[in-house]
């Protein structure tokens, strides 16, 4: 078996004296969606934050495309191809749509390419074109979750960490919201998506993990995963 | 006549508050932390200047050797003093800036002494007359370096990646950072450019008064850090906006004679006012807390 | 309760306070001690009030205030200037003293809410800019105004009390100081002053009024301000406006940063050291040296800082703090005196 786009091994992080993560182990392979689903406080953003290292493991070890990088700091992780779109989207709000976009390519050097790559971002939202002279605060909640993503697109990523990307939207953009996610596989791109949603994100994923108090409760196919009856009961309200 | 007098020196020691504002608002903005020590780090490249007036002898370089010091002595400063703060507790951050605006003015006092130096060659002598109004050449050189300053700074932080990464750490440096920002390099560099721009403010406080001593930058300092938060701290033109409106309300203090003596207390005044009707300054967003 | 389950140790602080002044009140009564010494005391009993006030604040609220001195300015003048206007009728006795101190202390509290009112809703560093502004404009205001009223530029004579004793009443007051603190932070109030220190987010979803309880303790430390104040006025005859510069802010707050934040006995014994060391040195560095003393504060304050809050040394902190090292050394001694308790304990049982 070929070695996994991002493989996470025996992750223990701690917040001061609680351990939020409980050695963890998963991983995601080239061209999946993998989806990440748990209780508010399993630990699926700390997992997250571990990854693209804006928090640092106690102990355990992170691979991206079979290097380490538990102990690369988060700015550099970016150039490598991992780009990591945090919960409540985080967009600059005193900087314009536009500014916003061209920071997601801050780590890339290659003008023409980016140039190249803003266009097809454009292209594919609309309406973030429409207002890239506008002040990214000015925007909607779908509209910034939208921002978020074609920001996160322009650094050219292989895997995208996506947290909470349907929190706090309307049904009818949340539906958006996850079409877009399939556009990203198909455009070749991994995706390791972290929901609430468990029904949604289960519906588009591949594979699925089960996070319980800092544990991998349950792992498998996402359709079998869905049709377990523990799973039902606790996420999917059956 | 006397009016339009005091509006133009207003405007001209506003220009200069203006610059050491900036320096201030921009590390309040992007490090987060108000950086007691600022003021010192003027009086510091002043004292560089003087060294190099005495071995080159021209005033354009004493301006780049006061540069160069302040930027590097800014940036050892945050490396070895704040940055291993990072993270800690706010007030642990602002006491140590205040210890390091300690050090500095003894450090200089002790290297230099108490007895003022008289850097006379700064000094532009002579004026001109606009119909019967005596505007110094001082005065016009304070209002153009001012206003160039502030263009470029403009320019730079609206056009430029690093003016744009800027914004982005200001705003969320942990955002920041997923962007593949640097948050570090980008501090580091927002406290080359404050102490840079210190050092053109040092530059022009002593082209028009060249007694040089320890204290040369306290009162200054403390002046244009409340201009910094009358205009709104974190905002690049607050910071312009206040030390113009501080610049202005110390010059018409000082034109009318009963009120002369208490001009100091005037402008302290005024930020509390200010404070008290808009808590966030003139041009300031109120930031949001975070839980 | 019986003299043996009185907790002495609560009380080492008044002990070591009151001892101090008994002892040297004595000598004094004998004659033994001279002036230089009284001179001190007083000077100590002044800074101590100041620290421990201070470290109220920044201590226990978590708040800067850089006007100490300035708080302290308007006692020193208001409570000068009563004392020197009741001389004439009330003489130079304790009943003057008393009067200038009430109106002193009164009117820094005064100033205290007005400062804190509009800096203290707002978070972050507001408090410390607010009251550098504070400071400013009172050394300003006071050294400007006409002569006639309190000195101008000269300064303002008080009356010329006995000083044998005014250190007694430096003591007394720290006593007084001590008291009010150390109770304030044992009480219900001061659990939820240490919350709002913590984390006032939760503190202010508990219920607890942050505001109302920041003020409350900014007014109590500005009235202890006040109290130095006075008795400064009174130590030194004349009050000039020059001594409540920002830098004699900063050197209270050395005291307290050196004392250790949050430890009113740490204030306490950084206070009457630095105020000795000050005495000492002045003798020994003189000229442009004197600053020798302020650039090993300056360095001092910043080491400790970073040493106490930095994120990265919070490893070597845990290894080597004053309680593992003292574990280590005293570790049988503490068992011992654990088993002792125990015994005490099942007696009393019995």
């Amino acid at each position: 078996m070929s070695e996994a786009l991002l493989r996470v091994e025996d992750l223990s992080v701690y917040y001061g004296m609680i351990r939020a993560l409980k050695g963890i182990s998963f991983e995601v392979n080239k061209g999946e969606i993998v989806s990440l689903i748990g209780a508010n406080g399993a630990g699926k953003t700390t997992t997250l934050h571990t990854i693209t290292g804006l928090l640092h493991p106690k102990e355990g070890k992170v691979f991206y495309k079979g290097e380490e990088i538990t102990r690369i700091p988060a700015h550099k992780i970016v150039s490598m191809g991992l780009v990591h779109v945090p919960e409540g989207r985080r967009i600059f709000q005193g900087l314009s749509v536009y500014d916003n976009l061209l920071l997601g390519a801050y780590s890339r050097k290659d003008k023409d390419e980016i140039k190249e790559n803003m266009e097809k971002v454009l292209a594919q939202f609309p309406r973030l074109a429409e207002r890239r002279t506008q002040l990214a605060g000015t925007l909607s909640g779908g509209e910034q979750q939208m921002l978020a993503m074609g920001r996160a697109l322009l650094s050219n990523p292989e895997l995208i960490v996506l947290d909470e990307p349907s929190m706090g939207l309307s049904p009818l953009l949340v539906g958006e919201v996850f079409e877009i996610i399939k556009s990203f596989r198909e455009a070749g791109k991994t995706v390791l998506l972290v929901e609430q949603n468990a029904k949604k994100a289960m519906s588009i994923s591949d594979r699925a993990y089960v996070l319980e108090n800092g544990e991998i409760a349950m792992s498998g196919d996402s359709r079998e995963l869905a049709e377990d009856e523990r799973v039902r009961k606790a996420y999917l309200g059956a | 006549m006397n009016f339009i007098a005091a509006i133009i020196n207003g405007l001209s020691s506003g220009g200069t508050y203006a610059i050491i504002a900036l320096g201030y608002t921009m590390v309040y903005g992007i490090a987060k932390m108000l950086n007691f020590a600022h003021g010192d780090i003027i009086m510091m490249g002043g004292y560089a200047m003087y060294i190099a007036l005495s071995l080159a002898g021209h005033p354009i370089l004493a301006l780049v050797a006061g540069i160069v010091f302040c930027v590097l002595l800014g940036v050892a400063i945050e490396r070895y003093a704040y940055k291993p703060l990072r993270g800690a507790a706010p007030l642990a951050v602002l006491i140590t800036a205040i210890g390091m605006s300690y050090l500095l003015q003894s450090l200089a006092q002790i290297i230099f002494g108490s007895a003022p130096k008289m850097l006379v060659k700064l000094q532009v002598p002579g004026f001109f007359m606009i119909g019967s109004l005596r505007v110094d050449y001082s005065t016009l050189i304070t209002l153009i370096v001012t206003v160039v300053v502030m263009t470029a700074l403009t320019v730079f932080i609206k056009k430029s990646k690093p003016g744009r990464a800027m914004v982005a750490v200001s705003e969320d440096r942990d955002a920041a950072l997923l962007m593949g920002i640097n948050t570090n390099a980008i501090i580091a560099i927002t406290f080359a450019i404050g102490s840079a721009l210190a050092a053109v403010a040092g530059y022009l406080m002593l082209m028009k008064a060249p007694s040089l001593s320890n204290t040369l930058g306290a009162m200054p300092g403390i002046k244009a850090f409340t201009a910094a938060v009358i205009g709104g701290i974190g905002s690049i033109p607050g910071a312009m906006v206040g030390g113009i409106l501080l610049g202005v309300v110390e010059s018409f203090s000082y034109s009318i004679p009963a009120l002369a003596p208490f001009t100091e207390a005037v402008e302290f005044s005024i930020l509390i006012v200010v404070l008290l009707v808009k808590p966030s300054g003139i041009l300031g967003k109120m930031r949001r807390e975070k839980v | 309760m019986s003299l043996k389950n009185f907790n002495w140790k609560k009380y080492t602080n008044y002990l070591v306070v009151g001892g101090v002044m008994l002892i040297f009140g004595l000598l004094s009564l004998v004659g033994v001690s001279d002036a230089s010494i009284t001179s001190l005391l007083e000077r100590i009993s002044i800074a101590a009030i100041l620290a421990v006030s201070l470290s109220m604040v920044v201590g226990f609220l978590g708040e800067l205030s850089l006007g100490h001195a300035g708080f302290m300015c308007v006692g020193a003048y208001l409570g000068g200037k009563v004392a020197a206007l009741l001389e004439p009728s009330l003489g130079n006795g304790p009943l003057n003293f008393f009067i200038a101190l009430l109106v002193g202390s009164l009117a820094a509290a005064l100033f205290g809410v007005i400062v804190g009112l509009p800096a203290l809703r707002l978070r972050g560093d507001y408090l410390a800019i607010v009251t550098l502004a504070f400071g400013e404009i009172v050394r300003s205001v006071v050294m400007n105004l006409p002569a006639k009223l309190f000195g101008g530029t000269l300064g303002l004579s008080t009356p010329r009390m006995d000083k044998k004793y005014l250190f007694i009443m430096g003591f007394l007051l720290l006593l007084a100081c001590l008291a009010v603190t150390q109770n304030l932070i044992k009480s219900k109030h001061g659990r939820a002053i240490i919350s709002i220190r913590d984390n006032e987010i939760a503190a202010r979803a508990t219920g607890i009024d942050v505001t109302k309880y920041k003020l409350f303790v900014f007014t109590i430390s500005s009235f202890f301000a006040g109290v130095a104040g006075v008795l400064y006025s009174f130590s030194m005859y004349t009050v000039q406006s020059a001594n409540f510069d920002y830098n004699y802010s900063i050197e209270i707050l050395v005291m307290v940063v050196l004392g250790g934040m949050g430890s009113i006995n740490g204030s306490l014994i950084a206070a009457a050291l630095i105020t000795f060391l000050n005495i000492q040195l002045q003798t020994m560095l003189t000229g442009d040296l004197a600053v020798l003393q302020n650039l090993f504060y300056a360095v001092i304050l910043i080491l400790i800082v970073i040493y106490r809050n930095a994120p990265g040394l919070k490893g070597f902190r845990e290894k080597y703090n004053m309680r593992t090292i003292s574990e280590k050394l005293f570790k049988k001694k503490k068992t011992v005196v654990e088993n002792a308790d125990a015994g005490e304990e099942e007696a009393t049982n019995e």
